[in-house]
């Protein structure tokens, strides 16, 4: 990745190999009552095949915004979203429902699992979109849980494992499906330093040992740190970001320039 | 692991509320399967009722009495096929508490007018030789420990023996009978016409009310007018309906069981309706987040719809289930015990199939507000809540 063009808006010259995340020119205008409420306006962003991107920014900057957008939990106001190759932005809501069950792994702040159902259950949960066997599906909700460390407690429910292995399991949950893609808001907001330390290792490990593309939105820069690359968002606008927090150099060109 | 976990664990979610919330199904549908059950009680002689017989009593009221001559000029009227008589005794046996109804009747009319009773051959011999015979109920005899032989004294409170003052009638069990419809009366004394009339103090030659049985029900209305017109101003005017007619007025003076029945069950199915549904709308309330999880990992709108639906359904249909059961359970332990009392007590077959039906149409009512607003929830904003 260049270094020179942080935001990746030099994708539409064909140059480079087809990115993993390429957003063109998006912007995304939320209405409270009737006024416009502009979130994002004319942003590009790239992300290659295999990185870890941590995006920060202040609150309300509009980091889960664009998330929701490369994971196809919502559409732009104008611009184009391709993810793997699928302009996302032009498939209807039951294709876009699809699309997320097929490549897209979903991480959040809580783990939100489902009180009345085993850790095994849960990761199984995106399994019942598939036409798996039952046997495949076992297998897969194993080796899911297997990668995250928590073999041994399956069988457990959610209120009996600890804050960091509820986390865990909603990693597993995210990766049964064999996305190649995760999308993780905030995954370390709720736990610990030392909890959150873990979580960002099985994160760096599922980006370097199982080449999953990440896409993380965190406050906490120790958790950016352990990124390949980290963005800030502000005023609707992306900059890289050092990793002592300055910001060093801020970009925006318009999406016009870029293709 | 399928669909059906899900729904299970949403229902698992909160174990006393969903506890709670099946419990008043349960109990609304035994409540629907007790009531029917009195309903059928009350109604028993409509719902057995031949089309083709028609009741003649009395145009002014039932209690007042028609000359035994009628008969014959009825069997005249074309359309007619056979006309019987029977007349209210009301005596009392020991106690007024043993209430049963008793009535003089021509035994031969009596068994062509009701091919339902079933006699044994013996019995009605014995009834023919014998002037003070009498016939009662399986249901009757079984609740006052009769036995064919016994001799059953019967105080009258109407009826008088000539030059007896209120001395009992003696009667003399000669045989019992049993129906083979589900719901027939089998609670009835009944008497010779010919020992009642010669031995009462009064009204000799007059009746109660005649049965007439008809050759084509659908021409009742007219044959019902014909006879009524027969009579028509003589000393005793009549009023002819049909026996269903006439049995659903009897209900009637009950009170209008069938619209209290009725009424009662809006009000429980409504307040199950309430009570479900603010259980359905409050775990989809509850969940916003969860759904919005749902959809994140891939669930349509619509098959998140339908899990909602089934959530409801599942709640309702089983509990509705269960209390259609404990009604059938219960119909089995009272209809025995309280045969000699309640004879029509017994749950219908179509009334059982109504409340089964009602269980599922129920469950889709419930759920389908808050399946919809499920199904409308945005993913991205449903997340926020999570
Ligand atoms: N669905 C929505 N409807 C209306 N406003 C929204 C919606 N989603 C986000 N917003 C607004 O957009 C802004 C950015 O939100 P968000 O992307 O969640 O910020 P961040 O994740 O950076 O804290 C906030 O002001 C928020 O209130
Ligand atoms: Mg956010």
């Amino acid at each position: 990745m260049s270094e020179a063009d942080p935001a990746g808006t030099a994708a539409g010259n064909g140059a480079a190999a087809e990115a993993m995340v390429d957003v063109r020119g998006v912007s995304r205008t939320f209405h409270r009552g009737r006024t416009p409420v502009p979130v994002l306006r004319d942003l590009s962003l790239r992300m290659e095949k295999g990185e870890f991107l941590a995006l920060m920014g202040p609150s309300g900057s509009g980091k889960s915004t664009l998330l929701n957008l490369i994971a196809g939990l919502d559409r732009p106001t104008g611009g184009e979203v391709i993810v793997g190759g699928s302009a996302i932005h032009r498939l209807s809501e039951r294709k876009l429902a699809g699309w997320r069950a097929r490549n897209v792994g979903f991480v959040f702040q809580f783990s939100n699992l489902l009180g009345a159902l085993s850790a095994e259950r849960n990761v199984a949960v995106p399994l019942l979109l598939t036409s798996f066997s039952a046997r495949e599906r076992r297998r897969r909700v194993d080796i899911a849980l297997e990668i995250v460390g928590l073999s041994a407690r399956g069988k457990h429910r959610p209120r009996e494992l600890s804050g960091g292995e509820q986390q865990r399991v909603g990693i597993a949950r995210a990766l049964v499906n064999d996305p190649a893609l995760l999308v993780c808001d905030e995954p370390t907001g709720d736990l610990d330093r030392t909890t959150s330390a873990e979580i960002l290792d099985l994160l760096v490990a599922l980006n370097r040992d199982h080449g999953k593309t990440i896409l993380m939105v965190t406050h906490d820069p120790v958790a950016a740190e352990r990124a390949s690359r980290t963005l800030h968002l502000e005023d609707g606008r992306l900059a890289e970001c050092g990793h002592d927090g300055t910001i060093e150099v801020p970009v925006h060109e318009p999406a016009g320039a870029a293709v | 692991m399928s669909s059906f976990t899900l729904i299970s664990a949403a229902l698992r979610r909160k174990k006393t509320r969903t506890f709670l919330t099946f419990s008043s199904v349960v109990f609304a549908f035994l409540i629907f399967g007790v009531l029917s059950m009195l309903q059928t009680a009350f109604s028993m002689g409509a719902e057995i009722a031949n089309e083709d017989r028609l009741v003649v009593r009395h145009r002014v009221s039932l209690f007042q009495l028609l000359p035994q001559s009628y008969e014959a000029d009825m069997e005249e009227i074309p359309g007619v096929v056979d006309a019987m008589h029977m007349t209210w005794f009301g005596g009392v046996y020991q106690d007024p508490s043993n209430f049963f109804m008793q009535s003089p009747v021509e035994p031969a009319e009596y068994l062509d007018m009701y091919p339902e009773i079933l006699v044994p051959e013996e019995a009605k011999l014995r009834w023919i030789e014998t002037r003070n015979g009498a016939i009662a109920g399986r249901a009757l005899v079984e609740r006052l420990g009769w036995e064919v032989g016994d001799r059953i004294p019967i105080q009258p409170t109407i009826w008088r023996q000539q030059g007896r003052g209120d001395d009992a009638w003696e009667f003399e069990l000669v045989g019992v009978y049993d129906a083979d419809v589900e719901g027939f009366d089998q609670t009835q004394f009944l008497f010779r016409y010919d020992f009642f009339d010669e031995a009462r103090s009064f009204g000799r030659g007059q009746v109660g009310w005649f049965m007439v049985r008809i050759a084509d029900p659908d021409r009742a209305p007219e044959i019902a007018a014909a006879i009524d017109d027969t009579f028509r101003n003589s000393a005793a005017e009549t009023k002819s309906e049909s026996e269903g007619a006439f049995a659903a007025g009897f209900a009637n003076q009950v009170g209008n069981l069938g619209l209290i029945v009725t009424s009662i069950l809006g009000a429980v199915f409504f307040t199950i309706l309430l009570v479900a549904g603010n259980t359905m709308a409050q775990s989809v309330r509850e969940r916003i987040g969860e759904i919005g999880l749902l959809k994140a990992l891939g669930f349509t709108s619509s098959r998140v719809q339908r899990l909602v639906l089934m959530e409801s359904v599942t709640l309702v249909t089983t509990a509705g289930f269960l209390g259609m059961v404990l009604a059938v359970g219960l119909e089995r332990v009272l209809r025995p015990a309280l045969a000699a009392y309640f004879p029509g007590l017994f749950l219908r077959p179509e009334d059982l199939l109504l409340g089964l039906g009602l269980a599922v149409v129920t469950g889709l009512v419930v759920g389908i507000f808050p399946a919809r607003r499920a199904m409308r929830l945005e993913t991205a904003l449903a997340l926020r809540r999570l």
